[in-house]
């Protein structure tokens, strides 16, 4: 019984940020340097989620990050959708585990 | 002809489901091992379960097993729930500017499908971000975070080993995939995502910050920057 609440509680808090600024900033217009800055964030997010994490997968093995990620960014710059970049980039990884 | 509103929230859910099908492939390894887990944890399949149902947080959710493996205090295990996962105060009111005007019900609704996952899909989105499509992006990578809790839990086991370790680069690989069409668009994209990069890899790296608040303060930080340099620029060109 006290695991439900334990779930319980942490649903709530983890719930509490994401919804208040959805709902309170709903139609509310924001200083133009704030909504600058709040549109800067998804590209700024993405740089912070894919370093160091991507290079630390196999923190015994750092190569195996510096392959997935070389074979991500390839596959994206040479135009490839996201779904292609992600099977392009496990298929990579298969192949280097498999005769790794 | 224009579509009529309720055809178009349709179109927009499809395009987000599809959209999502990448988060979906990526949390399969990641909520397969949480099954498994939370299983030789002691969680029930019904626990495990219920916490991805009502949690939704990787992360955290991970965490958590450590702390109640460890014989943490509920209010241990809820606090650090919480500054785990406070990042999302950040991306919420980013998600905001993008999303179209909602009422707040539904803001409420899809509020709690708020990723780090779902939140780079929906917000590199080019033009407006409908509400039909972060239902779309939100419950194909929810389903597949319960599903696979799930049967992680149920078989006790996860893929053959080479093929578990190779779909660790998936959400990577997707969030490189947001990235690099926006960045060959647009050098202040390159700049934002470099500068975020560089800050949360020296938090993490020198063990300043734990990782949610390394990407909360590198993003935000990189933002600012970024936003005041264009600003400076601009100032200077008006002179």
């Amino acid at each position: 019984m006290s695991m439900i609440w334990i779930i319980v509680g942490m649903a709530i808090v983890t719930y509490i940020p994401r919804v208040l600024p959805l709902t309170i900033l709903e139609g509310k217009e924001l200083p133009p340097f704030l909504q600058g800055v709040l549109k800067n964030i998804p590209y700024a997010v993405l740089g912070a989620l894919i370093f160091p994490g991507i290079l630390l997968i196999q923190p015994e093995n750092i190569l195996f990050g510096v392959i997935g990620a070389a074979a991500a960014f390839l596959l994206a710059a040479i135009g490839a959708d996201v779904m292609l970049v992600v099977l392009g980039s496990i298929v990579v990884l298969s192949v280097y585990m498999l005769i790794g | 002809m224009q579509m009529s509103a309720v055809a178009e929230s349709k179109a927009g859910f499809k395009e987000g489901l599809r959209a999502g099908i990448s988060i979906a492939v990526g949390y399969l390894p990641v909520a397969l091992t949480f099954g498994l887990l939370a299983k030789t944890t002691g969680l029930t399949v019904i626990e495990a379960v219920l916490m991805s149902v009502l949690v939704f947080a990787g992360a955290a959710q991970y965490i958590s097993l450590s702390l109640i493996a460890g014989g943490a205090g509920a209010a241990i295990i809820i606090f650090n729930t919480f500054i785990v996962n406070i990042r999302h105060f950040l991306m919420s009111a980013s998600l905001n500017e993008k999303m179209e005007p909602e009422t707040r019900l539904k803001k409420a609704v899809y509020a709690f499908g708020l990723t780090d996952e779902t939140f780079t899909v929906i917000a590199t989105k080019e033009g407006k971000s409908t509400t039909g499509f972060a239902f779309g992006v939100m419950l194909i990578a929810y389903g597949s975070w319960v599903i696979n809790t799930g049967i992680g839990h149920l078989i006790g086991a996860s893929l053959p080993s080479f093929l578990q370790q190779a779909m660790s680069i998936a959400l990577y690989a997707m969030f490189i995939g947001l990235l690099v069409p926006s960045a060959k668009k647009d050098l202040k994209v390159v700049y934002l995502a470099g500068l975020a990069a560089a800050l949360n890899s020296l938090f993490v790296l020198t063990g300043l910050l734990n990782t949610g608040w390394a990407i909360a303060a590198a993003s935000l930080l990189s933002a600012v920057v970024v936003e005041a340099a264009g600003w400076l620029r601009k100032g200077a060109g008006l002179l």
